[in-house]
């Protein structure tokens, strides 16, 4: 069996493009190859229709960010927040397991070169990661103006996603951070937690303003993940464990 | 994302077409589009002068996935519960590579239309059929999670329901892996999304509820308030009440359980129509005990008073 290992994501929730710092599809490359998935979920207002312009930066994202992106309708948003989640878990996941499959079968092979009876055999070991491996998530929500009606779905979408995801046999880390903060580009709305059925409390904090700051947010979220207190807080985990067993 | 994968499949398969399999070599011919899944879409097809159904996904993981938990069912029981796996294969277009699997084409009619046509006195039957088709399953380790009515066909002579997309199954003790929002018992409020039978039989109650309630219903601030009204209004449920809001709260550990309770519903609903139809032909064989001898005694008195009048004309 494979090391279990933690899965690190970033969930973007936007409805718009950024205006202001660099490029976002940048910094999510960038935050890509620290070993962190970019996934964006662009919300379209009702009378949007389903591919509007200026959305293109939500697959841009995604993409460099090695993530899954997708535009929805507040009243999906619940089911998408999941999917988005779980799909690129798997595809993340996936992607490990091809480049070991690449190292022994050489670089041309890739999963969908194998018949269909190898391929099953290698998914349910994809699987069955995605169920037991811990999983980080941090939801960065654009809290700029026009945001503002859409944010008690989003609140009961995260709350949600957090029963999807307590559900599986591996750990979780969730944290929600907003932007434009206040003074620096991001601010913590819920600190690093197993849980989100507190984040009720918190949620009516959040203030909206005019800028979109998408590309500098990403690249603050990033560094949320190397935080001490989130290290400590695991171990201190393990040995509880430990002291249980 | 969803949309788009579903549109472009649209555009290259169509019907009258045929597709060859790149690794079995089998050939299918295309005959139309019986409806969309969560992924990929499902056609009518024909194979060897054989009916069947094709589903075909450019999500090759997923459909693995799925083609997994068709595997482990068949291995799982001599029963079938889910439709019959024929062929595993893909095709390669100048668009890309699709997957696709080849089962059983159950043909039947949606479980509602059913009961609405034949009658609510199948509702008790299709109850028992898929607690006993949901207590196979979970015997054998896996938790249904999309149950739904639009996943159940009714196949005819005899009346069977049957499951028609098992591509929610999860294996116990893990996290669901698909659910439908009404079906759902976290969007109830109600639990969690933890693969277990319980999960299964709360989706099993909202099944009899949207045969009722077509149109479904909001949540309400109060949902567990609000499910055992909706239970309460439908007058074909009320003998049954009591085991399903026993499964709305979880308090059910194993469908056989609950199998047991609606069996005994309906035992003494049988004996208590059976009762009051002895009863009914009693009363009716008393009415026409009397009725010659009413009509004898009226004579008798119609003679009597003929008489009489007689006597006094006729001094």
């Amino acid at each position: 069996m494979m090391k279990k290992g933690t899965l690190k994501q970033i969930l973007l929730i936007t409805d718009g493009c950024s205006n202001k710092g660099e490029d976002p599809a940048a910094t999510a490359a960038l935050a890509h190859q620290q070993g962190i998935t970019v996934n964006v979920i662009g919300i379209l207002d009702d009378d949007q229709t389903e591919d509007p312009e200026g959305l293109q930066e939500v697959e841009d994202i995604a993409l460099s960010g090695g993530g899954v992106s997708q535009l929805v309708y507040k009243q999906a948003l619940s089911q998408t927040v999941q999917m988005v989640t779980k799909q690129a878990m798997t595809q993340t996941l996936q992607g490990f397991v091809n480049t070991e499959l690449k190292q022994i079968l050489g670089s041309e092979q890739s999963m969908e070169d194998l018949e269909p009876e190898k391929r099953g055999e290698i998914m349910e070991v994809v699987e069955d990661l995605g169920e037991t491996c811990d999983l980080e998530v941090l939801v960065l929500i654009d809290t700029s103006a026009s945001m503002n009606d859409k944010l008690p779905t989003v609140k009961e979408a995260l709350i949600d996603l957090s029963i999807s995801l307590n559900s599986r046999i591996g750990r979780n880390r969730f944290s929600i951070y907003s932007f434009p903060g206040k003074r620096k580009d991001i601010d913590k709305v819920f600190d690093w937690s197993p849980k989100l059925d507190a984040v009720s409390t918190v949620f009516p904090k959040l203030t909206s303003g005019g800028i979109t700051p998408t590309g500098p947010a990403i690249r603050e979220a990033m560094y949320q993940f190397g935080k001490k207190s989130l290290l400590r807080s695991f171990r201190k985990n393990d040995e509880q464990d430990i002291e249980n067993a | 994302m969803m949309n788009k994968t579903s549109k472009t499949l649209d555009i290259v398969v169509r019907p009258g077409m045929s597709l060859t399999g790149k690794w079995h070599k089998n050939t299918y011919q295309i005959k139309r589009k019986l409806g969309n899944g969560a992924i990929g879409s499902v056609y009518l097809c024909e194979t060897k002068g054989k009916q069947a159904a094709l589903k075909i996904s450019d999500k090759s993981s997923s459909m693995t996935m799925e083609v997994n938990v068709l595997k482990s069912l068949e291995k799982a029981q001599g029963n079938r519960l889910g439709p019959y796996l024929l062929d595993v294969d893909d095709w390669v277009t100048a668009q890309g590579t699709y997957s696709f699997y080849v089962m059983e084409y159950v043909r039947g009619m949606p479980m509602t239309d059913f009961i609405e046509r034949h009658g609510k006195e199948w509702v008790g039957v299709f109850m028992l059929q898929l607690l006993e088709d949901l207590e196979k399953l979970h015997q054998s380790g896996w938790v249904f999670g999309d149950l739904k009515s639009e996943n159940l066909l009714v196949a005819s002579s005899p009346p069977k329901v049957r499951w028609i997309d098992v591509g929610g199954t999860t294996q116990i003790g893990r996290a669901i892996k698909e659910y439908t929002e009404f079906y759902d018992r976290g969007y109830w409020e109600m639990g969690s999304r933890k693969a277990e039978p319980s999960y299964d039989l709360f989706a099993f109650v909202m099944v009899f509820l949207s045969v009722f309630y077509p149109k479904r219903f909001p949540k309400g601030s109060k949902p567990q308030a609000t499910l055992f009204k909706k239970i309460n209004d439908v007058k074909a449920l009320k003998p049954f009440s009591y085991c399903l809001k026993k499964a709305i709260l979880g308090k059910y550990s194993s469908s056989s359980e609950m199998k047991k309770e609606i069996t005994n519903i309906l035992y003494q609903a049988q004996k208590r129509t059976t009762r009051n139809q002895q009863r009914h032909n009693q009363r009716n064989k008393s009415t026409s005990d009397t009725l010659p001898f009413m009509i004898e005694s009226l004579g008798i008195i119609g003679i009597a008073i003929g008489y009489y009048l007689s006597s006094l004309i006729i001094p």
